[in-house]
């Protein structure tokens, strides 16, 4: 009989089955502290142990990639003797409860994985996900999230410079926030997180230890219903000012060679941080809790080994350097707290003033957790959604309103609400603005810059979550290449339902194959990454919704490429084929309200050849822009070209084939459609021909389809001009459609 | 009717701003202060009845507006 009942075992989210092999791994009985940490590290957060077998599936290796998945963050070679260190990771749960200290603390989490690796952290991106704005819940969580990523981000001093947002109605009850974060580090400055050298001293540093946000893993993989509310568990509250301090004395500390590892103290804190530490270095570990600093009073060895206070680090020194290492901290106004030593038996043993209150293999909690196959079934929905019959939809309004309707879509307007909210330029080497395609940096001392771009699509990830992850893993290596970076590496944040549900866990396995064939085709290995399971809310899961970052380097800064039209008169080409797809489209949800369909389709090489063919033509400056098409597609993607530059544009497009389809239907298909693999471009006349039979080696269809210049924005369909409307309506109505959404409402 | 409420954060919330007072209150020689946790006062001027219904008004308004549930927690004086 165990000394637990199935409520205590529930509450720690841990199955009878777990249990026994806790039982059995012991050779006895968990006591309560040694059961919230096994119940922290086994939780799916931690260990993982749905999504491994697939994850381990994806491609991660390449001649550029110095540091793989199971560290801190990934690292990538960039040339120079330099590395760009970047992960993405969710803060989905608590930003959902605390929008501002959810996000906030998310940016901090992120931020450390990446200084732990030994980089300075350069810029940040996010991508969000959020219900309808018509609802005051959704705005009031987008506005807290805003918030928070911006004070946080703004007050450490790393720039904002790009990301993404979206808008349906799954979302509502279960957000999406999304950080991702990228540093630069010299290769050899990486450091790793790993303890090594029997009776090397471990410390703690940084804030104290309080009772926020005890259990923060496993709430963070467990469903929301009514009651949550009620279970909130106290909130971490991150400290920007601190994190700062942390950042530079760390980075003090790694350049002094007294450092053996490092690792921060995130989900599942101090518990996990000396386990996955111990784990990686094949040592054991030996703290004492009461040396642990700590902000409350009568806080018991459970509390403060499952506590996830914000802003606390982890660190291995060499022995005899401990007189450094404390000094370095003590400069920053921190106090390097000695808390055990390494050992040689492989266990996480913690003592509270001497008697060991835990005793745990370390393997026991990282890499002997579970791990499942679990069972899979396709959906049923998806027979149901993937169908779309264009001959039963309506003609809709008329091209010029459904430009001016698709503008005015939250999902589509000008983010600047948003991004004005965030310091983009603090360290004087961003050299794409938000709102204008991927983030771009210079890297400081070198003639090179580095491209960024998170993206996903979660309507195509609803609609075929294997294509929608190919999508998403095109759309921001795409994003990246149009600003002429050569796309190097990915990291990827896959959010989705309760993957106990085989229908779940086939959107899960088949997104997962669909991201590791895109970044094969893409050469963009994944370096590492985050899993967010059970995006639900009673019972209603969130779109499978993969989103990619990819990075990639210039090697020239200067031959960057904006999406905005640079001259009037210059020639538009666009690279790649319209086809008509509005399957899961933004124009068939704001104008037909349907999300059906099946997305566009993806050739893999061709993509391929589209990016090689954008970097040369940045490299050999050919072209004046360029924009990828995504939502919306050709004729958002020209009129966002125009935004901002007070050039108009004039198009022609030819004619798409939409069988049974109303003739105006077809217009809008050619216009509206989301055919993937499109590049809109703008070229200097004397320079056309030379793009076209670049464009023509390479493989990559291409077209002069009008030309930069008046102030309207009119595009024909074959022969007859079917949109004709002012650039500034256009732009008044895309760049005031967020504000309008937020604007105080005076009774 | 007045009302007072005095809104702060749940003790087990971290506290960076009552944190940072403290530093400088150390800064300053007072080594004798331990803790700060800092927060907002507000005043109301209320049309009610009683003190119950004046507490009860506050109650409302703090739980709607004045504070955030999910860190924050409130105490109220009615005069």
């Amino acid at each position: 009989m165990s000394r637990y009942d199935q409520a205590t075992l529930e509450r720690h989210g841990l199955s009878p089955e777990e249990y026994g092999r806790i039982c059995e791994m012991l050779g006895r009985e968990p006591n309560l502290t040694e059961l919230g940490m096994f119940s922290v590290m086994w939780s799916e957060h931690c260990s993982y142990k749905s999504s491994r077998v697939h994850l381990r599936t994806l491609p991660t290796g390449g001649p550029q990639v110095l540091q793989g998945p199971g560290e801190n963050a990934g690292a990538i070679d960039i040339g120079d003797g330099l590395a760009a260190v970047f992960k993405i990771e969710s803060h989905n749960h608590p930003s959902f409860i605390e929008p501002y200290q959810g996000a906030a603390t998310g940016v901090g989490g992120i931020i450390r994985d990446i200084f732990t690796m030994g980089a300075r952290p350069v810029a940040l991106l996010n991508s969000l996900r959020f219900g309808p704005l018509t609802a005051p819940l959704a705005r009031r969580i987008m506005e807290g999230v805003v918030a928070g990523i911006g004070g946080y981000g703004n007050s450490i001093g790393i720039p904002t410079v790009g990301g993404e947002i979206a808008f349906e109605p799954t979302y509502a009850g279960n957000p999406l926030v999304n950080v991702f974060c990228l540093g630069i580090a010299r290769h050899e400055e990486i450091v790793k997180g790993i303890a090594t050298g029997v009776g090397n001293p471990v410390y703690y540093v940084g804030a104290k230890t309080g009772r926020d946000g005890i259990h923060g893993a496993t709430m963070a993989s467990a469903e929301f219903d009514d009651k949550s509310a009620e279970k909130r568990p106290a909130v971490q509250v991150g400290d920007p000012f601190m994190e700062k301090l942390l950042l530079e004395a760390c980075l003090e500390v790694m350049k002094s060679d007294a450092l053996v590892g490092i690792q921060d103290m995130g989900a599942a804190g101090l518990t996990c941080s000396t386990s996955e530490m111990g784990s990686r270095g094949s040592a054991g570990i030996d703290i004492d809790v009461s040396r642990v600093p700590q902000r409350e009073t009568g806080m018991t060895p459970y509390e403060i080994m499952l506590s996830e206070s914000q802003e606390r680090m982890l660190l291995v020194a060499k022995r005899g350097r401990e007189a450094e290492v404390e000094r370095i901290f003590e400069k920053w106004d921190l106090h390097a707290e000695r808390i055990g030593e390494v050992t040689d038996d492989g266990l996480l043993r913690v003592r509270d003033h001497g008697t060991v209150v835990a005793e745990i293999p370390d393997r026991a909690l990282t890499d002997e957790a579970p791990v499942y196959h679990r069972p899979m079934e396709r959906p049923r929905y998806l027979d149901e959604v993937q169908t779309l019959d264009p001959s039963a939809l309506p003609a809709g309004p008329a091209p010029g309103e459904v430009l001016l309707a698709l503008l005015g879509s939250p999902a589509i307007a000008s983010k600047q609400w948003v991004y004005r909210q965030y310091d983009h330029l603090v360290r004087a080497d961003t050299l794409v603005l938000p709102g204008m395609g991927a983030g771009v940096i210079r890297v400081k001392g070198t003639s090179r810059a580095l491209a960024m771009s998170v993206d996903g699509n979660g309507r195509y990830g609803y609609l075929d979550p294997y294509q929608g992850a190919v999508l998403a893993v095109a759309e921001a290596a795409r994003n990246v290449a149009c600003a002429g970076a050569r796309p190097l590496g990915a990291t990827n944040c896959l959010n989705f339902g309760n993957p106990e549900r085989p229908a779940i866990m086939w959107q899960f396995a088949r997104a997962v194959e669909g991201i590791g064939a895109a970044c094969r085709a893409l050469d963009v290995p994944i370096t590492g990454g985050n899993v967010s399971l059970y995006n639900e809310t009673d019972g209603q899961a969130i779109y499978p919704t993969p989103v990619i970052g990819v990075v990639g380097v210039l090697a020239q800064a200067d031959r960057v490429l904006g999406r905005a039209f640079r001259a009037g008169g210059d020639a538009i080409v666009l690279l790649g084929e319209g086809r008509g797809e509005i399957g899961g489209s933004e124009y068939l949800k704001t104008v037909h309200g349907l999300v059906r369909g099946l997305p566009p389709a993806l050739d893999l090489g061709r993509e391929r050849a589209l990016q090689d063919l954008l970097v040369a033509l940045a490299a050999d400056r050919l072209v004046q822009s360029a924009h990828d098409c995504s939502d919306g597609g050709l004729a958002v993607a020209v009129a966002e070209c125009a935004f901002g530059t007070s050039l108009g544009a004039e198009i022609a497009v030819p004619e798409v084939a939409l069988p049974g389809a109303a003739p105006a239907l077809a217009c809008a298909a050619a216009l509206f459609g989301e055919s993937a693999s499109r590049v809109v471009l703008s070229v200097a006349p004397a320079s056309v021909s030379a793009v076209l039979a670049r464009a023509a080696a390479a493989g990559v269809p291409s077209r002069v389809i009008g030309r930069t210049g008046g102030d309207r924005l009119r595009m024909a369909v074959g022969a007859e001009t079917i949109l004709d409307v002012a650039l500034a309506e256009a732009e008044r109505v895309w760049q005031t459609a967020l504000d309008a959404c937020f604007a105080r409402r005076v009774a | 009717m007045r009302a007072r409420v005095f809104v702060t954060l749940k003790p087990s919330v971290f506290d960076p701003q009552g944190k940072t007072i403290q530093d400088a209150l150390h800064t300053l020689g007072y080594a004798g202060v331990h803790d700060v946790r800092q927060g907002k006062y507000f005043e109301l001027d209320l049309a009610a009845g009683s003190a119950d219904a004046a507490r009860a008004l506050a109650a409302e308004v703090a739980d709607k507006l004045l504070a955030n549930p999910v860190i924050e927690s409130y105490r109220i004086e009615v005069e």
